[in-house]
């Protein structure tokens, strides 16, 4: 490996060629403030535009100072890190930044993880020396994501994650200088844009620009409403995060301590998303191996690869993206509204009450959920099977409004029957889960067999694209993973171009899966977070007892008693749907 | 083909054109036609002449009668007294402001006589449109020399000639070449910048207007040095007769094989497209320049990687400006010693300079490198305007600095207007009189600069503005010493934080006029006057009252009634509704009313 020799602080560094100023710092403990820098290891997100210029730093012979995140190591360079001349560049440079942002802090949605107010403190600004004229623009709001552009300094982080990293190509710079304002084209609004609510750009947005649309207010307004029975159900990923709200360690279990909090905060039942889950690989299981079997005896039409259709972020990408494919990706509803239909219909006839009595709450890891429940496919005379989806940053603020000492809350279990799940079910949080999960019982319901063994580790990981080929007994089933819209893109277009050999594809919107969700507590950059929470949700699945979908006893026991048939009657009419080409049609 | 005994140039540059110099070719062609003069006089499209200050301007071939001036109605004078009658006119002629004499000759103009006219040699001399008169002034020679050397070599001579970049940088062009020719790549590009974007300057427009060939055969020749086969042409929308007269001329040398597939039997390949710019500021520089041919916004994005190494689609790309490349045959042809001989020690050649603001000739200029701002201004710029006192000459545009009379005598060379606080630029050149306040002339480049920054980074974002805005206190009667402090420590972090040359260049006009006239700030910020009397929130009107015998008229046009007194009264402004319109002192006939 070629290497560079130079000094940072008076401190001789080597570091392999191509090594920036901030990586090579890092190496002799110097931590070199910066600001719209992002780098996500192991996943192909990199922001590094070198626009704020907080990381300057001073580079001997060069005649202005250097962006650390952005310069190379050359042999024998001499780099100061916080010289006069730097600390006073820094500084006026974050004076300036500041002088151009709404001094809300007190009620902004971010106080308290911004990386904005982080670094004035980091910097030590007590005052803003700068006054004048500061940027208005009119505020959006989408069913998921609030745009409060005042707050924006245009680190361009959301616009690597939407254009780079999602493909998704809505949020990009537009007007000129002081104006300049990250935007979709003609400042529409995301409603009007080709946004799939994938909520990536406010999980790295460093302030409170963009924010998800709080519905915290209208939760507490069910509970507190006695005409309304107000049924919460909570995603398998909420379980491996929320712990980070309250100062656990990433990847900290907190099952039990959630549906504590939960009962505290007074929802009447408290189900898991899970069980919905469950019930997901049951129709979307069925479903391959439908198409599978009339594959296998020679059916040109039948549609395959099947693709999972349970990420409501992918589901809109798809929709817009490539509305030709509408009848590839299988058409079982997501868990959410999965949970959503069995509660207002079986749930509310075992409680005897009409649907409109009953509130359905989803805790939720991401943004795109906010989307899907308001979807009219999913309402029956008005009335959503879902009405309202919380992320898992919400949940949290509202622990923390009940004075509920998280911490030390005893462990409680899940209401009964739709408090029931499988591991199956909880490794639908991370890539590469569902299509497991699915596995797990189209294999036996297949092969008819005991699989050799539930984990099938060849489907994990956190390749961006990852696939592999499982032996159904004797039938080699190929398998593609995908996730971060990027990445599906090309899977997808392979497909498009029937150069694709896979059986079935999942595909989860998000890098890293729903633990990587937009709404889940903010990573600031570290990649180890998602990974923490990955092992997470392994080590829940193998905790439990049931481990395959199809053996949930309260799944079976909901076909014995309402459903029917996996994929039946019924079972359409409640648990599939049907998508719609997005293209050239505006959302609302 | 028909053999013309005379050749009518009129100049048909932009400037000339909105001065009706159409109507004056169409009349011209009338006249002679009418005169049974068709066979034997040709009237001839050109591009500018420079003497903007007297165009539209005709110039008689061949014997260089320069007529200044002139208007679609001389036309008939001009063929029946000239052309049929071998008689001069008069009254069209230059008159000569020191002696009064009447001047038929452009070189025994002081506007022209220390000028040398390299990259503008062809300029208000041949038809534009029309190759062959390109190719009769040795056009596409320097190409058909170039196939004769090896690449090396051309570079070599570039290098030796000492040819530094026209467009503001000044880095040495043969230099340049050499990287993009040592990068191996499966395909480069050649790319003219011809996005001139500062306030006033029109150097590459009217080269292009002019002499577009010279463009494309140096281009062709950069192709030919460094191995690429593809040019691109980015010149900003808002011109659209030098893209129209590029287009003519693209399509010209195709069809003589000068572009295109093994050009002149060389073998080589060389083709140009046009590419043009929403006039963006920032495209000018390089990086953004490259990123709006890609679709990209136009912003830019930290060097290096250099566009050498890394520019368009990620291709090794060599970008020079126009004026650059239009300096290029020469050097081939008259070689680079000739070339080198002009100038001073480190900056070789000539300079064009838009010579703008209150000179007497305003105009386009193209001056030896060592040329002293004493003898542009006053020798070819023919002083100040209404005999004013000079007070300061902004070179290099938003990006360059106010200088003064101590800096008169200084040669003008890259390195020493850098030194002077100021920079070469791409030739942008404006005059202040002692009318100009200073820190308005500060805040109307940042005015620009606010305007024009892409916004990427945080100091050229909200630093300019902020910057902007202390300016606008300063000039309000508002700021305090203790301000100056700041303004200067806020331009210096811009200086040195920004991302592109933009940033890295905005602060200097603020800089400058600091140094160079600390007073005027002072002024404004301590004793709250404007010495220039520009800022109209520290002038004040008063009524003196000896002249005032009470007419009223002023009351009368004051829109805000803040005159008062009584009638054959003297009478008073009041200070506090008054809006500095100045209506009452240009209405009253008997000067009772001044600014303090």
């Amino acid at each position: 490996m070629e290497t560079v020799q130079l000094t940072i602080d008076n401190k001789k560094v080597e570091v392999a060629k191509g090594t920036t100023i901030l990586e090579a710092a890092k190496t002799i403990g110097v931590d070199i403030p910066t600001l719209c820098h992002m780098k996500l290891e192991d996943t192909n997100f990199e922001n590094n535009p070198g626009g704020c210029r907080v990381c300057v730093v001073e580079v001997a012979g060069r005649r202005n100072l250097a962006p650390a995140c952005k310069s190379e190591c050359t042999p024998n360079m001499e780099v100061n890190t916080h010289s006069v001349r730097v600390v006073n560049a820094r500084r006026t440079v974050m004076e300036l930044i500041l002088s151009d942002h709404p001094s809300d802090c007190l009620v902004c949605a971010k106080a308290g993880n911004c990386d904005l107010q982080d670094m004035a403190q980091t910097l030590g600004i007590r005052q803003i020396p700068f006054q004048g004229e500061k940027n208005e623009y009119k505020s959006d709001e989408s069913p998921a994501i609030i745009r409060e552009m005042e707050k924006c300094i245009m680190c361009r982080r959301c616009e690597t994650a939407c254009n780079k990293v999602q493909t998704v190509g809505v949020l990009s710079a537009i007007n000129r200088g002081f104006e300049s304002v990250v935007a979709p084209a003609f400042e529409m609004d995301l409603d009007h844009s080709n946004c799939t609510f994938c909520g990536q750009c406010v999980a790295v947005c460093p302030t409170g620009a963009l924010t998800e649309r709080d519905h915290s207010r209208e939760v507490l307004d069910a509970i507190v409403d006695p005409t309304k029975t107000v049924i919460v159900n909570t995603a398998p990923a909420v379980r491996a995060a929320l712990g980070e709200e309250f100062g656990m360690e990433a990847g900290t279990r907190v099952t039990g301590k959630m549906v504590s909090a939960l009962r505290k905060i007074g929802f009447d039942y408290v189900f898991d998303t899970d069980f919905a889950a469950d019930l997901t690989i049951m129709e979307e299981g069925t479903e391959l191996l439908g198409r599978l079997s009339k594959h296998l005896a020679g059916d040109k039409d039948v549609k395959l690869p099947i693709l999972t259709s349970c990420c409501p972020g992918w589901v809109n990408f798809f929709e817009y993206n490539f509305p030709d494919m509408l009848d590839v990706p299988s058409t079982a509803k997501s868990p959410q509204q999965m949970f959503g239909a069995i509660a207002k219909s079986y749930f509310a006839e075992k409680l005897g009450k009409k649907r409109e009595d009953l509130v359905v709450v989803s805790v939720m890891p991401c943004l795109a959920k906010k989307y899907e429940c308001s979807r009219d496919e999913f309402k029956t005379d008005g009335n959503p099977e879902v009405d309202l989806s919380i992320s898992t940053r919400e949940l949290a603020q509202m622990i923390k409004n009940y004075n509920i000492n998280f911490n030390q809350l005893e462990d409680e279990d899940f209401d009964q029957p739709l408090g029931e799940s499988t591991g199956a079910s909880v490794i639908f949080g991370t890539t590469g889960g569902v299509i497991e999960a699915a596995v797990r019982t189209a294999y036996e319901v297949h092969t008819k067999k005991e699989c050799p063994s539930v984990d099938f580790k060849e489907l994990r990981g956190m390749e961006g694209i990852r696939s592999a080929t499982i032996d159904f007994d004797g039938l080699p089933i190929n398998i593609g993973i995908a996730h971060g819209l990027g990445n599906a893109r090309k899977l997808l277009e392979d497909v498009r171009a029937g150069k694709s050999n896979f059986h079935a594809i999942e595909i989860m919107a998000c890098p890293g899966g729903c633990i990587g969700g937009g709404g889940q507590p903010y990573h600031h950059g570290k990649v180890e977070t998602l990974k923490a929470r990955q092992k997470a949700i392994y080590s829940e699945d193998e905790s439990k007892t049931l481990r395959k979908s199809h053996e949930n006893p309260f799944v079976q026991k909901l076909y014995e008693e309402f459903l029917g048939e996996p994929c039946g009657h019924k079972s359409h009419e409640l648990l599939h749907t049907h998508y719609y080409d997005k293209k050239n049609v505006d959302k609302k | 083909m028909a053999n013309y005994k005379n050749h009518v140039l009129v100049c048909s540059g932009t400037g000339c054109r909105a001065s009706q110099g159409e109507e004056i070719v169409l009349n011209l062609e009338a006249e002679i036609e009418k005169n049974g003069l068709g066979e034997e006089v040709q009237v001839v499209r050109t591009g500018c002449f420079g003497f903007c200050e007297k165009g539209p301007v005709v110039k008689m071939i061949p014997d260089n009668t320069f007529y200044v001036q002139v208007t679609p109605e001389d036309a008939s004078d001009l063929v029946s007294e000239h052309l049929v009658k071998g008689r001069q006119v008069e009254r069209l002629l230059f008159t000569d402001p020191e002696t009064k004499e009447k001047v038929a000759d452009s070189k025994k103009m002081g506007f022209y006589k220390k000028q040398i006219r390299l990259a503008l040699r062809n300029c208000g001399f041949i038809n534009p449109e029309n190759i062959h008169e390109y190719i009769a002034r040795d056009g596409y020679a320097a190409l058909g020399k170039a196939f004769t050397m090896k690449p090396e070599e051309v570079i070599q001579e570039i290098i030796d000639s000492g040819l530094r970049g026209r467009g503001g940088g000044g880095f040495p062009t043969g230099l340049k070449w050499d990287i993009t020719r040592k990068v191996q790549a499966e395909q480069k590009y050649v790319v003219c910048n011809a996005d001139e974007g500062d306030p006033g300057a029109f150097m590459d427009r009217s080269i292009l207007e002019g002499d577009p060939h010279s463009v494309l055969e140096s281009m062709a020749i950069n192709g030919y040095c460094t191995g690429a086969t593809k040019g691109l042409i980015y010149i900003r929308a808002e011109y659209p007769l030098a893209i129209n007269r590029l287009k003519i001329a693209i399509e010209q040398a195709r069809e003589l094989g000068l572009l295109g597939t093994d050009i002149l039997g060389s073998g080589f390949d060389f083709d140009v497209e046009i590419r043009y710019g929403a006039g963006a500021f920032v495209c000018g520089e390089e990086t953004s320049l490259i990123h709006s041919m890609e679709g990209h916004r136009g912003e830019p994005t930290v060097k290096p990687p250099f566009p050498s190494e890394s520019g368009y689609k990620g291709m090794p790309t060599n970008v020079n400006n126009v004026e650059t490349y239009a300096n290029i045959p020469v050097i081939l042809l008259e070689g680079a010693k000739y070339f080198a001989s002009i100038g001073t020690e480190k900056s070789k050649g000539t300079k064009v300079f838009a010579l703008a603001g209150k000179v007497n000739n305003v105009g386009l200029i193209e001056v030896p490198m060592g040329i002293t701002l004493r003898e542009v201004i006053f020798d070819i710029g023919g002083g100040i305007k209404d005999g004013k006192k000079f007070k300061s000459v902004q070179t290099g545009g938003p990006s360059g600095g106010c200088l003064t009379e101590k800096h008169l005598d200084i040669p003008i060379d890259y390195d020493n207007l850098l030194a002077s606080g100021s920079m070469m630029g791409s030739g942008g050149m404006i005059v202040m009189d002692e009318d100009d306040c200073m820190v308005s002339v500060a805040k109307f480049y940042l005015d620009f600069t606010v305007e024009e920054s892409c916004g990427k980074c945080a100091p050229c974002r909200i630093g300019n503005k902020r910057l902007y805005e202390m300016l606008d206190k300063i000039s309000e009667g508002k700021a305090t010493e203790a301000d100056l402090g700041r303004l200067r420590n806020l331009a210096n972090v811009i200086k040195d934080t920004s991302l592109c040359g933009l940033g890295q260049t905005s602060p200097n006009p603020v800089l400058s006029t600091m140094d160079n006239f600390r007073d005027e700030y002072l002024a404004h910020v301590k004793d709250k006057k404007c010495p220039a009397g520009q800022c109209k929130s520290l002038l004040q009107y008063v009524i003196d009252a000896e002249p005032c015998i009470g007419c009223t008229a002023c009351v009368r046009v004051c829109p805000v009634d803040a005159i008062s007194g009584e009638k054959k009264q003297p009478h008073t402004i009041n200070q506090e509704t008054c809006i500095k319109c100045g209506a009452c002192m240009d209405k009253c006939k008997f000067k009772a009313i001044s600014i303090q």
